[in-house]
């Protein structure tokens, strides 16, 4: 802190994805810029699933592909769907550099270092604990062991965003609008990943899981390839493991003994359990994103894309469009909320808002008829798939006639209308 | 694997005091007690002798679930301080 008053131009709670990509953009427009990270260090406290992507990574770190320490470059993903013991993969092969896998204890500890150096002060172990407001003006932040100021501040302080709660930006998260996640990353030989995954070193395999034990539940699974691990997570809604009185960690137990998932973990040793909250209100509870001296950018403001696993990205961009607008006020020397204002109108420009309106009735309709899409369906795939490589002597047009007498059979009619109107009402709703 | 050798590979640094504070009274009335099982690191257990929440507070992953989850909305949830808490070195 420069000045004697403990005053500052742009105050970010937050180091993560959100919180570093926003400081660092204030600081390379010659901003004085305090970042305050709860953790021992940046990435410390941080949990996600695994990669990063390529494009808006570079939009804020220019040379991160070579400097960064990212782990794999991912060239497949694995749409796996399990049911209790079969499985179908889809697998989509491109040997691009969409996003790479990166353990956030490393990669974020990186990126707040280079925020360092564009002269971003970075002050970590230290938990901002409430707001100072004048009037209805954000004007600092209360620590447990001083008062900081400042013109503007941004709340990149995650999921849990406690302060954007306590200035009354958003309401209590409820049960619906998060999913609990585990994970575990677990040590294996480089050698044993190439091979298992059939990639070549720092080539990487992204596993999209749907089904096995969370078939009827409103919960994905991931794996992640890193350079000498393998990432294996879920995240079910906390509303399901509410209603089904279940714990994560034996669903993840369960996913992990899978006889698709078993062989490629197998002989590895837990490197370390981790578990997160991911929000997934999607557009309808995202907040108000910004009040007189203050935005919110990330998780914080509930930015996350659930069905194409996009999050850090959208931190990423959020937290850049936030250090623009900051720029703007500080050049008309105002920080009310109508200049402020002007970065909802850019996330509103942006594909972070676009794509949350896109699928803006996606959970409304996930969670009515998860039973039939995260359950029934996903057995049906692979009930087909049986009935099509069974080889027992039966004419396959009796096992056609059988498959397709199942489908109104398992399931009432009614409710098979039903599902196809939701999948007709979604379809609607994403492309018109 | 059990939990307790999955919370065993995390590095942790508690606090002498707990940043998680149950209201006891809202749970010796709650019906369901979601905490005692939504939560990824057990930390919270029914004793139902002395009819109170055993809160194993240097477990918590920090996740804020139990908060959301709790149907009494009973839980005074906080950080723990700066230089406390859980250290995620693979998150």
């Amino acid at each position: 802190m420069q000045n004697k008053n403990n005053k500052t131009n742009v105050i970010v709670v937050g180091a993560g994805p959100a919180g570093i990509s926003c400081a660092i953009t204030l600081a390379k427009a010659g901003k004085e810029v305090v970042l305050i990270e709860r953790g021992m260090f940046s990435g410390s406290k941080n949990v996600f699933g695994g990669a990063i992507y390529t494009q808006p990574t570079k939009e804020i770190f220019p040379n991160f592909e070579t400097e960064a320490p990212v782990e794999r470059r991912n060239i497949a993903h694995n749409f796996m769907i399990l049911g209790e013991k079969d499985s179908t993969t889809i697998s989509y092969r491109n040997d691009g550099n969409e996003s790479y896998s990166v353990i956030r204890g490393k990669f974020d500890r990186w990126a707040a270092e280079e925020a360092k150096k564009a002269g971003v002060i970075l002050v970590e172990q230290t938990v901002v604990r409430s707001l100072i407001k004048n009037g209805t003006t954000v004007v600092g932040v209360k620590t447990e062991l001083e008062d900081y100021y400042a013109d503007i501040v941004i709340l990149a302080d995650g999921v849990n965003s406690l302060l954007a709660k306590q200035i009354g930006l958003r309401k209590e998260i409820e049960t619906k609008d998060v999913a609990l996640s585990v994970k575990e990353v677990i040590k294996l030989d480089k050698d044993i990943i190439n091979q298992r995954f059939g990639v070549k070193d720092d080539e990487g395999v992204i596993g999209e899981i749907f089904g096995g034990p969370m078939l009827g539940l409103l919960g994905l699974g991931f794996m992640y390839t890193n350079k000498d691990s393998v990432t294996i997570g879920l995240g079910i809604t906390l509303n399901d493991l509410v209603e089904n009185k279940c714990k994560p960690y034996e669903y993840l137990e369960k996913l992990k003994q899978h006889p698709t998932i078993a062989p490629l973990l197998e002989g590895g040793t837990l490197k370390e359990y981790s578990a997160h909250l991911i929000p997934e209100g999607g557009y309808k509870k995202i907040p108000k994103l910004c009040d007189n001296g203050v935005m919110i950018v990330g998780d914080a403001a509930m930015l996350v894309n659930n069905l194409h696993w996009e999050g850090t990205n959208l931190a990423m961009i959020s937290g850049k469009l936030a250090a623009e607008t900051a720029i703007c006020a500080f050049n008309k020397n105002d920080f009310s909320r109508k200049i402020l204002s002007d970065y909802e109108r850019k996330l509103k420009e942006s594909f972070i808002i676009k794509d949350l309106k896109t699928y803006r009735n996606l959970m409304d309709i996930a969670h009515q008829r998860k039973k039939a899409f995260m359950g029934y369906y996903l057995k049906k795939i692979n009930s087909f798939f049986e009935m099509f490589t069974t080889v027992n002597s039966i004419p396959k047009k009796e096992g056609y006639h059988k498959f397709i007498k199942s489908i109104f059979t398992d399931r009432k009619i009614f409710e098979l209308f039903k599902d196809f109107w939701a999948i007709i009402k979604l379809i609607w709703s994403i492309l018109i | 694997m059990t939990l307790d050798k999955k919370l065993y590979t995390l590095k942790y640094s508690p606090d002498t005091e707990s940043h998680l504070n149950p209201n006891q009274e809202q749970c010796k009335l709650c019906e369901n007690r979601n905490c005692t099982y939504i939560c990824p690191a057990g930390v919270y257990e029914w004793n139902e002798d002395e009819q109170k929440l055993i809160i194993n507070y240097e477990n918590c992953l920090e996740c804020g679930a139990c908060r959301i989850a709790c149907e009494k909305k009973a839980i005074d949830w906080k950080y723990p301080k700066g230089t406390k808490g859980v250290t995620f070195k693979q998150g």
